[in-house]
């Protein structure tokens, strides 16, 4: 038992640790089982805490952005208010229609929380915390995310109705056309990164996150990202795909009850898994901010623990994101492909020129 | 020549683009940034120091002054106005102390606040606004006869001089 060797810093020792105490105590195979249990549990434990604060938080923020209180009744400063609608959506009735899809409709409600969940496990929250490290880690990420969609289109299939069937549809449209964008202004970073693995970008960022080393093409880059994967996650302004003034919630219209939760639920942790690969690819995912060589100022800096950092840049990212929710007006579905396809894809293709000429010029730092 | 001014259009379109956004999220920065700007108002918590706008209307009331004289000659100017009949003027026969001829005046200035729309004709209607809008809110009662009202306070007589 090994245990106590724990540090904030470094988690590699504590999870190593834990391991070696499961395969000593059960047989080899049933440890590491009980190992991947553990960490599904934990992910899920995480989601959930993630679906409450997040929408805790989105609700108030998005209140001060309006000159609004938001939620103020339920506990201190309206704190427990996801707790209560949560409780409310579990005792609802879970409807389902006469005329739909049954197993197509329930199954949409699971696929659709699939894709974030097997997203998370590459996602590194600090040293050593990490379920996944595969060498693809990035490929991984993009191609996985896109599951997500299946879901939305086996929703709005399934529902049997015009209006999920129009908004799962739009949702389609979108992300197909959004990936693009997402995938070469990742493309970008990898150019410098010159590895697709997620520690190994990190560790190159350890003398500078790659937003200031990698000169103008990586702003760019980094804008392209944030615009792609707000579309890419439905999120407002690009929320085309539950446009409530027009068909009413889209995909998840006929949905209710847990399930109605489940699709909230993963359009939450897909906004966090896009903010935390930004955060990773651009802002050096738990690096703390090191410059150069200044060693008494990444010293410094070294004292704040990896997780803060890693939180921190997503809180920052996430913050963005909803101030660009909360103020910009909706698009229409033409103006939302016209911008991918005119603006963006241009932009992100002509960016990953300039990023390779850069980085054989070596003009990045 | 119109290849470079497409490029400088389609280039001029996005700076122009980012420009504008970043006005609208300047504004709303600026509302995030300063809680003072907040309109939302928490409702029974701030009951005591709650003072509804002069414009809101909340009920009709008949002005009295601290003689318990009021303006209301009776002449019916506000039922008529009222398009749901939620005034009832009843007058009765008084007798000028001074000159000794009856004349008419108030008994009852009924008012049924469950009718009541709240337009304002009534006020509108009043030749000598005798009547006006309070901004009193808390309607809610447990019985209906509660909400039908007698406006003029008991013993409350006419202000001398309004009938000329």
């Amino acid at each position: 038992m090994t245990l106590l060797n724990f540090s904030i810093y470094d988690f590699s020792a504590l999870i190593n640790s834990i391991d070696a105490w499961l395969v000593e105590t059960f047989s080899p195979t049933l440890g590491h089982l009980i190992g991947l249990v553990l960490v599904g549990t934990c992910f899920l434990i995480f989601t959930a805490l993630l679906g409450l604060s997040l929408v805790y938080i989105e609700r108030k923020i998005c209140a001060f952005f309006q000159q609004r209180l938001g939620p103020m009744r339920v506990g201190f400063w309206g704190t427990a208010q996801t707790v209560a609608d949560i409780i409310k959506l579990l005792f609802k009735e879970s409807l389902i229609t006469k005329k739909s899809d049954k197993f197509l409709f329930n199954l949409a409600a699971f696929v659709i929380m699939m894709a974030p969940f097997i997203v998370l496990s590459a996602i590194p929250f600090a040293k050593g915390l990490q379920a996944l490290d595969l060498n693809i880690g990035l490929f991984f990420i993009i191609s996985v995310s896109s599951i997500g969609v299946t879901g939305i289109l086996l929703a709005g299939w399934s529902s049997n109705n015009k209006y999920s069937l129009i908004g799962a549809m739009r949702s389609g449209a979108q992300i197909v056309s959004y990936e693009l964008s997402v995938a070469i202004s990742l493309m970008t970073i990898v150019i410098l990164t010159g590895s697709l693995q997620l520690s190994e970008i990190i560790a190159s960022q350890s003398d500078g996150w790659w937003i200031f080393k990698g000169n103008i093409p990586a702003i760019i880059a980094f804008g392209v990202y944030i615009i792609a994967s707000t579309a890419e996650t439905n999120r407002g302004p690009f929320d085309m795909a539950e446009a409530e003034s027009e068909i009413t919630a889209g995909f998840h219209t006929e949905y209710s009850g847990i399930k109605f939760a489940f699709f909230f639920l993963a359009e939450y942790v897909n906004f966090f898994i896009i903010s935390a690969v930004g955060a990773t690819v651009f802002f050096g995912g738990w690096m703390p901010l090191h410059i150069g060589d200044a060693t008494f100022f990444n010293s410094a800096m070294d004292v704040i623990p990896p997780i803060v950092w890693f939180f921190g840049k997503i809180a920052v990212i996430m913050f963005f994101i909803m101030w660009f929710k909360w103020t910009f007006p909706r698009l229409r579905i033409d103006q939302l492909l016209t911008l991918e396809w005119k603006y963006l894809l241009p932009i992100s293709i002509i960016n990953l020129l300039l990023m390779s000429i850069v980085a054989l010029k070596g003009w990045h730092f | 020549m119109r290849l470079v001014k497409n490029i400088k259009q389609y280039f001029g379109e996005i700076f122009h683009a980012i420009r504008s956004l970043i006005t609208g999220m300047k504004v709303t920065g600026y509302y995030f940034f300063h809680p003072k700007e907040i309109v939302t108002q928490q409702y029974p918590e701030n009951r005591e120091t709650l003072k509804m706008f002069d414009r809101f209307r909340g009920e009709v009331i008949l002005i009295h002054d601290e003689n318990n004289l009021h303006r209301c000659t009776g002449c019916s100017a506000c039922e008529i106005a009222c398009p749901n009949g939620t005034i009832e003027i009843i007058n009765k026969k008084d007798v000028d102390p001074e000159t000794g001829k009856s004349t008419k005046a108030i008994d009852k200035f009924v008012y049924h606040l469950s009718m009541c729309t709240f337009c304002n004709l009534c006020i509108i209607a009043c030749p000598t606004d005798a009547i006006k809008m309070a901004q009193t809110f808390e309607h809610a009662v447990f019985d209906r006869s509660k909400l039908t009202k007698v406006l003029n306070n008991p013993g409350s007589k006419l202000m001398p001089g309004i009938r000329e």
